[in-house]
C-alpha cells in the first residue's frame, strides 16, 4: 500500500450517514399513504395528477440542469418531493395542462432560479400553488364530491384519465357540473350570508367530523385525509427529519384563535376541530412549513415561524379573500425566515448570564 | 459535597457514532519492540517549541534533556531510548499536507537505559506543591487527552482561584480509541497514585474520575483502586460524544458552564486525562519525563488491532508493521480519533505525546462524499455543544466573510466535528471553521501591524517635533545668554557702579521626549 493513495481530507472522518436523497425519500414516503388515500376517495384521476405534476418537476430540473451546463440533480430526489407536494393540494381533477405549469413553475421560478437546492427563499410547491391559485381561480377551486374507487360514482381508469386530459383550457363545463364547496369554502359562504356555522355545514352539506379526519369530504386529493397526514407527520417526527417545534407552534397558532373566537361566538365561528380536520392546515404544519430550505434553523425561530404560519392561517381563512389560507401563511412567513434566523440564534456555551 | 453536582447533566447536542470500541478494547498494552530510528519532533505541545540542546553524534540516555522549553507555555523533550544522536533534521510530521518540523534522529542502542541522574521526589504526596509542579514542567508532561497542554500550569491555580474539584478525564469519548480504557484497566493503582499527588499540587480536596458507562471494566477497576482514597470518587455517564471535551465535562458533572473566554479554574474545576495523571505519577515518583504512551492501532483496516506502549517519535508505519500491516482497499490513516484525528499523508509521521491512536480505515467506514448545497436542516445547531449555528458559520467563511465570524462565534467553536457527521449535505464544515479561524487571525495580525505602524509613525513624529522644538528653545537660550553677555558689557563699559544682571541660564529643562 503506496501512501501516495491515502485521503487526507479534514476531520471528522466519519458520517452519521444521513444525506438530502434520505430525507426526500423519507418525506416522500410519509406523503405516500395520505395520497393512496387520495386516489381511493377521489378516483384514478387524482393518481394521473400526482403524476403529471411530478413528472413536470423532474423534467424542468433536468432541461434546467442541462441549460446550465450542471449536473444532473435530479438524484437528491428533491424535485419528485416537490412535485408531489404541489399535487397533494390540487382538486382531484385538475386538468393536465395546469398540472404542466405548476410543475414547471415550482422548479424554475421556485427554485432553479434562486439557484438551484438550498438557495430559495419560498417553498417551491407552496410558491406554485399560490400561482396556479391567483392564475387559474376557476379550476384551482372546482372540487368533486369524493367517488371512491371501488363505489358506484367511480370513474374508470380511462375516464380518470380523460378527466385530465380532455379539460379544456377555458372554463369548464364538466368541471362545473362537478363542483361543490370545500367545508372551509361552505362556511366562509354561508356565514357571510348572514347563516351560523351549524346552518352552513349541516342540513344538506352533511359536514361530519369523522369523515374529515378519514378524508371522505370535498377537497384537495391529498390534503383532506387528515388522519393519514398526521400518521405521516408523526412518522417524520419518530425518524428525526423534522422536530415538533414548527408543527406544533403552527398548530397553536391556528388552534389558539379558535379557540378563543369559538367560546366567545360558536354561531359565528367554527370550533378548533374543524380547523384542525379539514382544508391543508395538517399537511401544511407537517410537510409545507417543515420544509427545511424555508423555515429557520433555530428552535427558537422555528417556533416563531410556526405561531406566524399559524395564526396568518387562522386570519385568511376567518377574515381574507380566500376560503383557505395555509399556502399564504406559509409563503408570507418564509419570506421572514432569514430575519427570524438573524434574531433567534441560540445563547452559546459559555455566554449565559446567570453562569458569568 | 462540595461543587460536584450529585445527578448528571446533559451537555446540548453531540453525537452518537458506531464505537467500533470492540475492535481493541480486549487487548492488554504490549510493548513495541523498540525501533530502528525514532524521530521526536521538538514541538509536541501547544505552545512555543523547544530548542534542541544536543550535538549529532550525541550518547543519551533514556529521558536526557534534548530540548529545552522556550517560554512559560512549552515544554522539554527528552530523548525516549538510550542511544546516538544522528542529527536535528526536518522530518515529516502529522500534518495532512505533509508539513515537516524540526525532529531529533535518535538510532537507539537498544539498552534502553534511563539516565542514572533521574529521581523523584522523597515523600511525594506530602511534598511542596511547587516541587512538585517543578517536577512535572521538568518532565515534559502535557496533557495526553490530546490538546498537550503543559500540566505543570494546570496544577498552579492562579493566585486568588482555588481548585475545589479534580476531575480526571477517562470518557474517551472518541470512538474507536481504546488506549485510556486499558490504561485504567490495567494500571489503575498507578492512576489513582498519580491523582493523589496532583491533589497534593493543587490543594485540592476532591476528585471525581468520570467514564463512560461503554467502559465497564476500567470503571470496575478505578472504582476498586479508589476503594481506600476516600476524597476520590468514580463516576460513570452515558455515551455521548464529545463528553470528553473539557468544557462539556464539566458541564456534565458540576452543572456550570465555563464562561466564554475563561479557563476551567475560574468556576473552581481543574480537568487531567488519566494517562496524565499516570505521566505525573512516573515524574514525580522517579522523576522520569514524559517519552512514551499507549497508543491504539485499529480500525477495520489493520490486520492485528491492538493497544501499543510506543516511545514518542516511532514512524506511524513501525506500529502499523507490528500489527500486521494495512489490509487491502485502506482508504485514510488517522492519527488520533475518527471525530478530531488528522489523517495521515505520509506514513513516516512520528507518534507525539498526543496521539491516542491510529487508525486505518476503509472505504466504508469514512466520508467519501461530495459536498452538497446546505438544506438549512438545522441539523448542524441540534448536535453542536457549544450551541453555535455551524451552517451560518460555515457559509460565511466559505464566502471569505471575514468580518462577520466573530459575531457567530467561530473562536467558541471547539471543532469536535459533531456538526460536519449530521451533515446531511455532507459540507466540511470543521474545514471551513479552520479556514476561518485563521482568516481571522491573518486579518488581525494585518490590522495589529497597521496599528503598529500607525503608532509608531506617531511616535517618530512625536519625536521630530519634540526635537524642533528642542532645538528652537536652546536657540533662544543662546541669544538670550548672548544679549545678555552684550548688555552686561554695555553696563561694565558705561559704570563700573550698576551691579551685573544675573544671566538666566537655569530655565528649567523642557520635557525630554526621548524614547
Amino acid at each position: 500500500m503506496s501512501s501516495t493513495t491515502l485521503l487526507t481530507p479534514s476531520s471528522p472522518h466519519v458520517h452519521g450517514g444521513l444525506s438530502i436523497p434520505v430525507i426526500m425519500k423519507t418525506v416522500i414516503w410519509a406523503l405516500l399513504p395520505a395520497a393512496a388515500m387520495g386516489v381511493m376517495v377521489f378516483g384514478w384521476s387524482a393518481l394521473f395528477v400526482m403524476i403529471i405534476t411530478t413528472l413536470a418537476c423532474v423534467v424542468t430540473e433536468r432541461l434546467f440542469n442541462a441549460v446550465r451546463h450542471r449536473a444532473s440533480t435530479l438524484g437528491d430526489q428533491s424535485a419528485a418531493l416537490t412535485g408531489l407536494l404541489l399535487a397533494m393540494p390540487l382538486p382531484p381533477n385538475t386538468p393536465w395542462w395546469i398540472c404542466v405549469i405548476g410543475g414547471g413553475f415550482a422548479i424554475l421560478m421556485g427554485k432553479q432560479l434562486y439557484g438551484g437546492l438550498g438557495y430559495n427563499m419560498f417553498n417551491p410547491a407552496l410558491i406554485a400553488r399560490v400561482f396556479l391559485l391567483v392564475s387559474f381561480p376557476v379550476q384551482m377551486t372546482s372540487w368533486p364530491a369524493p367517488a371512491p374507487l371501488l363505489s358506484d360514482k367511480a370513474l374508470s381508469f380511462a375516464e380518470g384519465l380523460a378527466t385530465i386530459i380532455s379539460a379544456p383550457f377555458n372554463t369548464p363545463e364538466l368541471l362545473d357540473a362537478l363542483a361543490s364547496a370545500t367545508p372551509l369554502g361552505q362556511y366562509r359562504m354561508e356565514v357571510s350570508l348572514g347563516h351560523t356555522v351549524r346552518e352552513a355545514l349541516g342540513g344538506s352539506y352533511g359536514f361530519d367530523l369523522f369523515s374529515a379526519a378519514g378524508g371522505m369530504i370535498k377537497g384537495s386529493l391529498g390534503e383532506t385525509s387528515a388522519i393519514l397526514l398526521l400518521a405521516g407527520g408523526i412518522y417524520l417526527l419518530r425518524k428525526r427529519i423534522i422536530t415538533w417545534h414548527i408543527p406544533i407552534s403552527m398548530l397553536a397558532g391556528t388552534l389558539l384563535p379558535a379557540i378563543i373566537f369559538w367560546y366567545t361566538d360558536p354561531t359565528k365561528y367554527p370550533d378548533p376541530l374543524f380547523h384542525l380536520f379539514t382544508g391543508g392546515l395538517i399537511i401544511g404544519a407537517f410537510f409545507m412549513a417543515t420544509d427545511m430550505v424555508t423555515s429557520p434553523v433555530t428552535p427558537v425561530g422555528q417556533i416563531i415561524f410556526g405561531l406566524g404560519c399559524g395564526l396568518l392561517t387562522y386570519l385568511i381563512r376567518t377574515w381574507g379573500g380566500y376560503p383557505e389560507g395555509v399556502s399564504f401563511a406559509i409563503v408570507i412567513m418564509n419570506a421572514a425566515v432569514p430575519l427570524i434566523d438573524q434574531y433567534s440564534r441560540p445563547v452559546i456555551y459559555g455566554k449565559a448570564k446567570t453562569h458569568a | 459535597m462540595g461543587i460536584l453536582a450529585t445527578a448528571l447533566k446533559k451537555f446540548h447536542g453531540g453525537v452518537h457514532p458506531k464505537e467500533y470500541k470492540e475492535l481493541s478494547r480486549h487487548c492488554a498494552i504490549e510493548e513495541l519492540p523498540m525501533p530502528k530510528r525514532l524521530y521526536v519532533p521538538m514541538h509536541q505541545h501547544i505552545g512555543a517549541p523547544s530548542d534542541p540542546c544536543v550535538e549529532p553524534g550525541t550518547q543519551v540516555f533514556k529521558g536526557q534533556l534534548i530540548g529545552e522549553p522556550n517560554g512559560f507555555v512549552s515544554a522539554p523533550v527528552h530523548a525516549p531510548t538510550s542511544g546516538t544522536i544522528q542529527g536535528i533534521e526536518e522530518h515529516v510530521s502529522g500534518h495532512p499536507s505533509g508539513l515537516t518540523m524540526p525532529c531529533a534522529v535518535l538510532i537507539p542502542d537498544g539498552n534502553d537505559q534511563w539516565h542514572p541522574e533521574l529521581k523523584g521526589l522523597e515523600d511525594p504526596y506530602n511534598a511542596d506543591p511547587q516541587a512538585i509542579r517543578d517536577k512535572v514542567r521538568e518532565s515534559g508532561v502535557v496533557g495526553l487527552g490530546g490538546a498537550t497542554f503543559p500540566s505543570f500550569i494546570k496544577l498552579s491555580p492562579p493566585q486568588g482561584k482555588v481548585a475545589e474539584l479534580l476531575i480526571i478525564n477517562g470518557v474517551e469519548c472518541e470512538p474507536y480509541l481504546t488506549c485510556d480504557a486499558r490504561l485504567m484497566e490495567e494500571h489503575s493503582q498507578e492512576i489513582i497514585d498519580g491523582i493523589r499527588i496532583m491533589l497534593q499540587a493543587l490543594q485540592t480536596k476532591q476528585c471525581v474520575i468520570a467514564i463512560e458507562d461503554n467502559k465497564p471494566g476500567a470503571i470496575q477497576a478505578m472504582r476498586r483502586a479508589a476503594q481506600e482514597t476516600k476524597n476520590v470518587q468514580v463516576v460513570s455517564l452515558p455515551v455521548m460524544y464529545p463528553q470528553g471535551a473539557e468544557k462539556q465535562l464539566i458541564e456534565v458533572l458540576i452543572h456550570r458552564q465555563v464562561p466564554s473566554g475563561c479557563l476551567p479554574i475560574d468556576v473552581g474545576v481543574i480537568v487531567h486525562n488519566v494517562a496524565t495523571a499516570l505521566a505525573v505519577r512516573e515524574a514525580v515518583l522517579f522523576g522520569h519525563p514524559l517519552v512514551h504512551r499507549v497508543v491504539t492501532v485499529t480500525g477495520l483496516g489493520i490486520a492485528r488491532p491492538a493497544n501499543l506502549n510506543v516511545p514518542v517519535g516511532t514512524p506511524a508505519q513501525d506500529l502499523i508493521d507490528h500489527c500486521g500491516g494495512l489490509k487491502n482497499g485502506v482508504k485514510k490513516v488517522v492519527m488520533g480519533g475518527p471525530m478530531m484525528g488528522v489523517a495521515l499523508g505520509d506514513l513516516q509521521a512520528p507518534v507525539v505525546k498526543g496521539t491516542s491512536g491510529l487508525l486505518a480505515m476503509l472505504a466504508r467506514e469514512t466520508v467519501q462524499e461530495p459536498e452538497q448545497p446546505c438544506i438549512r436542516c438545522g441539523n448542524c445547531l441540534q448536535a453542536c455543544p457549544v450551541q453555535l449555528t455551524p451552517c451560518e458559520m460555515a457559509w460565511r467563511a466559505k464566502h471569505d466573510l471575514i468580518d462577520q465570524l466573530d459575531a457567530v462565534h467561530l473562536m467558541d467553536c471547539i471543532e469536535c466535528g459533531s456538526c460536519a457527521y449530521v451533515c446531511p449535505s455532507h459540507i466540511p464544515l470543521v474545514h471551513y471553521f479552520r479556514y476561518g479561524k485563521l482568516a481571522m487571525a491573518a486579518k488581525k495580525h494585518d490590522k495589529d501591524k497597521a496599528e503598529l505602524t500607525r503608532q509608531r509613525n506617531q511616535a517618530k513624529q512625536a519625536r521630530a517635533e519634540a526635537e524642533k522644538a528642542e532645538k528652537e528653545r536652546k536657540k533662544e537660550e543662546m541669544r538670550l545668554a548672548s544679549e545678555a553677555r552684550k548688555k552686561a558689557a554695555a553696563a561694565s563699559q558705561a559704570g563700573e557702579s550698576a551691579p551685573a544682571k544675573p544671566v538666566p541660564t537655569s530655565k528649567p529643562a523642557a520635557e525630554e521626549s526621548a524614547p
